[in-house]
């Protein structure tokens, strides 16, 4: 059974990007930037791996993840800085409460986050379940100055 | 623009787990994947006899009980569905080691309808072997991860992949779970083992070895000895490094009277090809099965090794080396007649002013 969305952060906030971001195919190679504004990009997992190509983003842009987990396992994905990853990966939680940046998804199901990049650089998102960013459940987001 | 883009790839197969138990000794062993608690594995090295004839697989394995860590429970890829899974032999495997093991030969001696589910795996047998729980499934990839999660298997990472790998060619598994507090009961300790045959009547067996691999990291060493007997010479296809055909030979006499001697095997032919593989292969190149032609009438297929052609490659036993001396002492010859006949041009060439 899958859930429609989970939020992993505030409704309201959730609101504001649903009705004012636009979706974009987070696939591809195109490394078309995101926003400023608001962006939506929909995240697929399947045998343990993000679909999701190279992202770019402008900067103060804010994305909302929408994650649909296709394996029988547990997966998360985690959007943030060294410390939000180090914590994770030394962390023993299998199942976090909603953050944002952070969301847990169960098999089958759908969930939520959302992200502000605030600064130029470079971001990372991963899983962090037991050997899974080992096994490759890992990437980068590059944020750019906004035009 | 929206999009979504969800690449939903169907294909294959297999899993450990870890279960909800309480207990301190892990099954370890057997021809499939094991997972412990947190994903850390716990295996040794396996041994499996996978023997055909008369159109049936038998295959023998066994669990042993380390003794360390948490519960875990095992998934093994199945070429077809079994008519029948029991406890194994006392001495079948231990007997097919002895038989290849280097050192002298010694004593040996006697040791130790389906439930389905309309959107998931349909359990097509359930017995109990000593300790272990044993369901045997139906389903796709998914649908048999998402039964062993819900049993309280713990799944790595490579899981749904793996899995996916084995359903394509064959959507039987069975999953072996071990119950501490059963194996308190029945006296056992670590380093017992439980060895179970799976009859399973197929045209097309093969060995499932990628599984082995299950949960490992890339440069870990995978070994495992896999010990075949078929009514003929088979041809044997596999894909990449790491397995070795180290005997291919009629079964001796000793041996077959061996094994039919055991629980189990009294369907033993009086005559019967031994194959004997070993497996030393680091967990990413194990990427492949093992197919078996058990008669020289039929060819190996290719899709029961799990790989694609130009990865595929048949498995042949070392042949003798070409003795050195006759190629040596013919070069010798070639090069005296050439000298020879040189000469003898030259002579005729000399003529006389």
């Amino acid at each position: 059974m899958r859930r429609l969305v989970r939020l992993g952060a505030a409704i309201g906030a959730g609101a504001v990007v649903a009705t004012t971001g636009y979706a974009v195919d987070a696939s591809g190679a195109p490394r078309e930037v995101l926003g400023p504004g608001t962006a939506t990009v929909e995240v697929g997992i399947d045998q343990s791996a993000f679909d999701t190509g190279p992202l770019r983003v402008a900067q103060g842009t804010l994305v909302e993840f929408v994650v649909q987990n296709d394996d029988p396992i547990d997966h998360e994905l985690v959007v943030g800085d060294a410390e939000v990853h180090r914590r994770h990966a030394l962390g023993t939680e299998r199942r976090h409460p909603p953050v944002p940046g952070e969301v847990s998804i169960a098999p089958g199901d759908r969930g939520m986050t959302y992200y502000e990049f605030t600064e130029v650089g470079s971001i990372t998102y991963a899983c962090h379940l037991p050997g899974h960013e080992a096994y490759g459940m890992k990437g980068t987001i590059e944020v750019v100055p906004a035009e | 623009m929206p999009i979504t883009r969800r690449p939903y790839r169907l294909a294959a197969t297999v899993l450990a787990s870890s279960a909800a138990l309480v207990a301190t000794a892990v099954p370890a062993g057997a021809c499939g994947g094991l997972v412990g608690e947190n994903g850390s594995i716990q295996l040794t090295k396996t041994s499996t006899l996978a023997a055909y004839h008369d159109g049936v697989e038998r295959y023998v394995t066994s669990f042993e009980f380390s003794g360390t860590g948490e519960a875990v429970g095992s998934i093994i890829p199945l070429p077809d569905i079994p008519s029948e899974v029991v406890r194994g032999g006392d001495w079948t495997l231990q007997r097919l080691a002895r038989e290849v093991a280097p050192a002298e030969r010694t004593e040996f001696s006697a040791t130790a309808d389906a439930l389905g589910s309309p959107d998931g795996a349909q359990v097509i047998l359930e017995t109990q072997i000593d300790a272990l729980d044993i369901t045997v499934l139906k389903g796709g990839g998914d649908e048999v991860g998402t039964w062993a999660r819900d049993n309280g298997f713990l799944l790595t990472p490579d899981a749904p992949e793996v899995l996916d790998f084995y359903a394509s060619r064959s959507q039987i598994f069975m999953a072996a779970r071990f119950d501490a507090a059963r194996a308190a009961a029945l006296g056992q300790s670590a380093g017992d083992g439980t060895p179970i045959m799976l009859t399973i009547p197929t045209d097309a067996p093969w060995v499932p070895l990628r599984i082995l691999s299950l949960g490992l990291e890339g440069e870990t060493l995978v070994e495992a000895d896999v010990f075949l007997l078929t009514d003929e010479e088979p041809d044997l296809l596999a894909g990449g490094p790491g397995l070795s055909l180290d005997r291919s030979e009629a079964a001796n006499d000793l041996l077959l009277d061996d094994l039919r001697a055991d629980v189990g095997m009294e369907w033993m032919p009086e005559d019967m090809w031994f194959s004997y593989l070993q497996v030393e292969a680091q967990a990413a190149d194990l990427d492949y099965d093992l197919a078996i032609s058990p008669d020289a009438r039929t060819l190996p297929t290719l899709a029961d090794t799990g790989v694609t052609p130009p990865q595929v490659r048949p498995v042949h036993a070392p042949g003798p080396a070409l003795p050195v001396w006759p190629m040596a002492a013919g070069a010798l010859v070639a090069v005296i007649v050439a000298a020879l006949l040189l000469r003898a041009d030259e002579r005729s060439r000399a003529v006389p002013a």
